[in-house]
């Protein structure tokens, strides 16, 4: 048995050339084949890629979709965020375990069912939502739920349900996803029609350093949240030393609320893969990597073959569009359900075969990125935005937005609203206009950005959607009248917790006594200090992590306290006597009560 | 107010600790004149005063939360006293008495008293006396039990901390501990 393992998990590696830096793809085909990865597979593949065994599993128990324990052969994950919460989640759950037998976690005897929750898988205005293997179910309900399961039990062929495919490429061959993209806004650049090949040629008509002063003239800035101005990021990986040097496009829309990308990915996947041509052609890169997170799995093969088209069009390849001496290819890399891949350092770990830990800035990417060369890595939007900008020029693309936020932003809106879905808009467009759009009005508090970015009140529905005011990767959650502000918190808080790569001991320890603070106002058992003392917690946890993950991971209370504060503090009682109303005496004799069978006197 | 209106109360208690720090407070020596010149020891194992007899200024607890008791005792130290003083490691942070929260109650008690290799208990019951307060399901640290208003770190505070502290406490002086006071390498 154990031979067969190894033979397996042998010639996996071999696929990949025994590199250590494929680990993604290597443990990714060993589960694929063997239905998780056992010991025996992971020394195999230790030995054959010439990585220490703790390496290798360290790489296996780091991401949600691997697994060292058998798992079903279809394995249900439920999309456990907010919005599924708010959308029916705990019904529908209730279903898939009743129909099922076993509770969430668990495997079902006969070896065929695994059901598990996951983090937010990017569809957010269709949820509930799950990942049925690697395809995605939709606006789920008790009823589907059941129906799921039992047509799954006839033909254990995951793809088969789905029976109604989504609106533009979601019908294509190569996808066939009942996803729907719902672009309820299309705006005059990135959602534009595409002259594939214009332009790559255009590009190729000028120097790269024209180039980059045509990315600086339209001043372009990162869309993926953080908003460095793309053409400097382009010039210093440009000057930095380095014979080879790569292109990353982050592709790991991981933030709870966004799905922009997806939809990108979905509909103009040619204006993407030119957007990173261009890079590499402004930089003086071969090579290009996609690093696409799992959850968009289904999105990969229809991926591969338009980067086929574009080699058999000669976009791609040796010598592009006949220009010798600027050749340029692009792989794409699979992530395996780590939110922190998102966080560049952590995605070049990611791409380097390694668990997905951020690393130590600087060196910054640009210096020392992917396999220790200078790198370039840019949003899957921002790339989109290049190849506009090079189509219609930096003018055309500048006349959209304000002075210091340049062009058009996609929003990714769910929640309350009449019309969520993806809304391109002019960038410095005010929040409360967004909320027309989309039939929010009503709306209590919107999360832009989603967890790590901010939760706004009404007080700041007048407030613009831009890089000086509310920054945003695209995530925008509307919570309606009814909305209980902490109970959002406390879920934001409980996806920081799971996500959080454990390396930091403020973000591993700290967002967890953040989340039970939170839970302790919900309960009612908080007082005035507590407060006090949770944003004393929250300070330290942002201003002593590592990474972006845990410098913004308290966000979600710290910005609701500046809209919300007297609706939580109403929440807060002392005790007269100076107890702690946190702790539950009865709670904390219970078991030892069961176990001698008597009752305490104090209670 | 107390009974003796010239001079503060002080109480101590030893909860879910080894009373190493009730020994540091004997540690002071012959400072222990000094000390009740300006204080009456009010409930301390000390004196040994079974219950309060008055109104305490300062409350020193030794160790955390392991039982129902503790809490009631803690919980009647926070009624009593003015100014409660988390004294020590246990107290503080639950120290060694919460090694057992990695260990679920059951697996915890049956181990002391069923299972474990030198434990001769023919009746193959549980402790169960009237007498016997209930474990908590997790040690607690003082604070999360009752509020603490300061803190003394140490395994034990040495008894130069414990005098700095009370001293300048009573004299109503703020308490600034030097540092070799609080360092412990």
């Amino acid at each position: 048995m154990s031979g067969n393992i190894a033979q397996t998990a042998e010639q996996v590696c071999g696929a990949f050339g025994d590199d250590p830096a494929r680990l993604m793809d290597i443990i990714r085909g060993v589960q694929q084949r063997l239905g998780h990865v056992p010991d025996a597979a992971i020394d195999a593949v230790a030995r054959r890629v010439g990585r220490a065994r703790v390496d290798v599993e360290s790489v296996v128990s780091f991401y949600a979709f691997f697994s060292k324990e058998p798992k079903g052969r279809i394995v249900i994950r439920l999309c456990d965020d907010v919005i599924d919460r708010m959308f029916g989640y705990d019904a529908v759950r209730a279903a898939f375990e009743e129909e099922l037998g076993i509770t969430l976690g668990e495997t079902t005897p006969d070896g065929r069912f695994t059901l598990e929750r996951t983090a937010c898988i990017g569809m957010c205005d269709q949820a509930p939502a799950a990942m049925i293997n690697d395809t995605i179910v939709t606006w789920l309900s008790t009823d589907k739920a059941r129906r799921i399961v039992s047509e799954l039990r006839e033909h254990m062929t995951p793809e088969r349900l789905v029976k109604r495919v989504g609106g533009g490429n979601n019908g294509h061959p190569l996808i066939r996803a009942m996803v729907h993209n719902s672009i309820r806004r299309p705006g005059p650049l990135i959602f534009s029609e595409i002259n594939r090949g214009e332009a790559i040629r255009k590009a190729l008509s000028m120097s790269p350093a024209e180039v980059i002063r045509a990315i600086k003239t339209a001043r372009l800035r990162g869309r993926g949240g953080a908003g460095f101005p793309t053409g400097l990021k382009w010039e210093f990986t440009r000057s930095a030393s380095g014979d080879r040097k790569f292109v990353m496009c982050n592709a790991d829309e991981g933030e709870p609320g966004t799905f922009k990308d997806r939809v990108l990915l979905t509909e103009r996947a040619d204006r993407v893969f030119a957007g990173m041509t261009i890079a590499g052609y402004a930089v003086g890169a071969c090579e290009g990597v996609m690093y696409l997170r799992g959850e968009y799995a289904y999105l990969l093969r229809y991926l591969e073959d338009v980067l086929e088209k574009r080699r058999a069009d000669g976009l791609l390849g040796r010598g592009v569009m006949g220009r010798d001496g600027f050749d340029f290819d692009i792989r794409i890399q699979l992530g395996a359900g780590a939110y922190v891949c998102g966080e560049e350092t952590a995605l070049l770990s990611s791409c380097e075969g390694m668990r997905g830990d951020p690393k130590n800035r600087p060196p910054f990417p640009a210096q020392k990125g992917y396999l220790g060369c200078p790198t370039v890595v840019n949003n899957v939007e921002t790339l989109c935005c290049v190849t506009k900008i090079l189509e219609v020029g930096p003018a055309t693309f500048n006349m959209y937005g304000t002075s210091r936020s340049a062009g058009t932003k996609l929003l990714s809106i769910s929640g309350d609203c009449d019309s969520p879905g993806v809304y391109e808009i002019p960038l410095g467009t005010p929040l409360g206009e967004v909320l027309e759009m989309c039939g929010g009005t009503r709306a209590k508090a919107v999360q832009v950005g989603g967890p790590s970015g901010r939760l706004v009140g009404r007080d700041g529905f007048d407030r613009l959607i831009c890089f000086d005011d509310l920054a945003t990767g695209g995530a925008l959650i509307v919570f309606g009248p009814d909305r209980d502000i902490l109970e959002i918190v406390s879920r934001y808080m409980a996806f920081f917790v799971d996500e959080s790569c454990g390396y930091c001991t403020p973000c591993r320890v700290g967002n967890v006594l953040i989340k039970r603070g939170v839970d302790a106002i919900i309960a009612g058992r908080a007082e005035p200090r507590d407060l006090e003392q949770l944003e004393d917690l929250c300070r330290t946890v942002k201003s002593t992590s590592r990474c972006g993950l845990g410098q913004s991971s308290p966000n979600p209370l710290v910005t609701a306290l500046e809209s919300f504060r007297p609706e939580i503090e109403a929440r807060l009682r002392a005790d007269p006597n100076g107890y702690r109303r946190s702790f539950d005496l009865s709670r904390a004799v219970r078991p030892t009560e069961q176990l001698v069978g008597r009752k305490s006197v104090h209670t | 107010m107390s009974t003796s209106a010239a001079k503060p109360r002080v109480a101590t208690v030893s909860l879910a600790g080894c009373f190493g720090c009730h020994m540091s407070v004997l540690d002071i020596d012959e400072r222990i004149f000094d000390l009740v010149d300006i204080i009456d020891f009010d409930r301390s194992p000390i004196v040994d005063f079974k219950d309060f007899t008055g109104r305490c200024a300062v409350g020193l607890v030794e160790g955390g939360c392991g039982n129902e008791e503790n809490v009631e005792v803690l919980r009647s130290f926070r009624r009593n006293c003015d100014i409660l003083i988390s004294l020590g490691d246990c107290a503080t942070m639950g120290g060694i008495p919460a090694l057992r929260n990695l260990v679920p109650t059951e697996e915890c008690l049956r181990e002391a008293y069923l299972d474990g290799p030198s434990v001769h208990n023919p009746s193959g019951r549980l402790p169960n006396d009237i007498e016997l307060p209930l474990l908590l399901d997790k040690v607690r640290p003082a604070h999360e039990v009752v509020r603490m208003d300061y803190f003394l770190p140490g395994c034990p505070p040495s008894a130069d901390t414990i005098w700095a502290a009370l001293t300048a406490l009573l004299t109503d002086k703020p308490v600034q501990l030097p540092y070799e006071l609080i360092k412990y390498d």
